[in-house]
């Protein structure tokens, strides 16, 4: 499994050669609550980066999603439609949104894991 | 944690959709010690209710609980609460959170001679134990409850523990609200979940009690109503008793009552990701007709529910209206109320005139 990466609003990607994985975080999953819907892109959609690209539906509220990459959508998980409380139940899994076909190169500011648990942990104080 | 009217609450211990079904189909805990506690007392105790109140405290014997409304003089809500008659000239008065301050001033800028208010807010706890099956799964040490009716109560002991046990809730189902001296509460709490857990008991929090109220259709003060709404457009027109004698509010909502409210309360349901927000806009026949009071997911249901205050006459179940969800417009259907009725007896009537 390729090493996961992290914005600061909270959505996280995997890298394989041009595919990129995109799902939200487990600080992200458990700051929302019981996710009940969301409303996702369809796939050939092009994406800017930090473009929103849909919508998560908790019963707390709605968030919006911002793409950490710019590229074309390839996928989008279908499960979530019948079960979107995988998000919260396996986040970083089964929970994952959509892959992306990247274009050009990754955004420099995506960080690793010590240092996004640092930005999360500020961010819920 | 969220921040409940100064007190930290818990949205959730597991799930809110856990909770949710532990208190629809089992039962669960609720720690509802933020509601503010007043005990009024006196000679003219009966008689200083009466006249703040909406509804008719005289109507209730020792041992017997009330809903009622307090409202200004224009008839708007300054608080929706329940009135427990502990002795002929004892009451317990139980209030919202977030009211607590503004409605001990005004109680106590009405208080006569002779009466007396104090607030246990901060040294009893109150906790909820709520569901189908919350009568039957009452802790080892328990008091009898099968005789305490629906909005009775009686001081008993709970898993030991000296309790005042109230047939009262806020989630629709049979159960039970219990005061409990707050060195002691801890207790109480870790038997009931203790004993209950192979049941099913869970503890549950604010995000269950939401869900659960609203499917119930049980109005939350702050949302569903203000200052600037009166009993008949909350739906709550069965808790005023225009006949009993003056009371704060009383010419004015006569005059509502006369004419008619000038909105409703009614209840909505969506397609499911389709949630309504409270403040969302909803228009009827093109036209701007209101907006959601409070909304939600119904784990339980299955799609969104939501009330929403519109201006005129009620309208007829089976009506479309349209939410504003999302920065679009969605389809939403007026439905009867209560969304979902559970096991609460009901004594007294359901939340709607």
């Amino acid at each position: 499994m390729a090493e996961r990466r992290y914005t600061k609003t909270h959505e996280w990607v995997t890298v394989d050669g041009k595919t990129v994985t995109v799902g939200i975080t487990d600080f992200a999953q458990s700051q929302l609550g019981d996710v009940v819907f969301l409303e996702l892109p369809s796939p050939g959609r092009k994406l800017a980066l930090r473009e929103s690209f849909g919508v998560v539906e908790s019963v707390k509220a709605a968030s919006d999603l911002y793409s950490p990459v710019a590229g074309r959508v390839t996928a989008v998980n279908e499960k979530l439609s019948a079960k979107p409380e995988l998000i919260n139940s396996d986040p970083y899994g089964d929970g994952w949104i959509m892959k992306v076909e990247l274009a050009g190169d990754l955004p420099s500011d995506l960080m690793d894991e010590a240092d996004y648990k640092k930005a999360a942990g500020a961010g819920a104080q | 944690m969220v921040d409940f009217g100064g007190w930290e609450l818990p949205q959730q211990y597991t799930s809110i959709r856990d909770e949710h079904f532990a208190v629809r189909k089992v039962a669960g805990l609720f720690d509802i010690s933020h509601m503010g506690r007043l005990w009024v007392e006196g000679a003219g105790a009966e008689a200083y209710l009466q006249s703040l109140l909406t509804n008719d405290i005289s109507a209730i014997a020792p041992g017997h609980a009330i809903y009622s409304l307090m409202c200004q003089e224009d008839g708007g809500a300054i608080d929706d609460l329940v009135v427990y008659r502990e002795a002929p000239t004892r009451f317990l008065v139980v209030v919202n959170a977030g009211n607590r301050e503004k409605d001990t001033a005004w109680m106590r800028e009405h208080i006569p001679a002779g009466v007396s208010m104090t607030d246990h807010t901060d040294d009893t706890s109150l906790i909820a134990f709520q569901g189908p099956l919350a009568h039957a799964l009452l802790p080892k040490g328990s008091s009898p409850t099968d005789d305490i009716p629906y909005f009775g109560f009686r001081a008993g002991k709970v898993a030991g523990v000296s309790a005042l046990i109230s047939r009262t809730g806020y989630t629709g189902e049979d159960g039970f609200e219990l005061f409990i001296e707050s060195a002691r509460v801890g207790e109480v709490w870790d038997a009931i979940l203790a004993e209950g857990k192979a049941e099913g008991v869970l503890p549950a929090g604010l995000g269950a009690r939401d869900a659960t109220r609203l499917e119930a259709a049980l109005r939350l003060y702050g949302n569903d109503m203000d200052e600037t709404v009166n009993p008949y457009e909350a739906g709550l027109g069965w808790t005023v008793k225009l006949g009993k004698g003056d009371f704060v509010g009383r010419d004015a909502l006569a005059k509502v009552k006369e004419t008619g409210p000038r909105r409703s309360l009614i209840g909505l349901e969506t397609a499911p990701g389709d949630i309504p927000r409270h403040g969302a806009a909803v228009t009827h026949a093109g036209r701007r007709a209101g907006a959601v009071t409070s909304g939600t997911h119904s784990f339980f249901l299955g799609h969104p529910i939501a009330l929403a205050l519109l201006e005129g006459p009620s309208l007829r179940v089976g009506e479309k209206v349209t939410v504003e969800v999302r920065g679009r417009e969605a389809e939403a259907s007026v439905v009867k109320l209560p969304f979902y009725r559970g096991s609460a007896r009901s004594a007294v009537a359901p939340a709607k005139s």
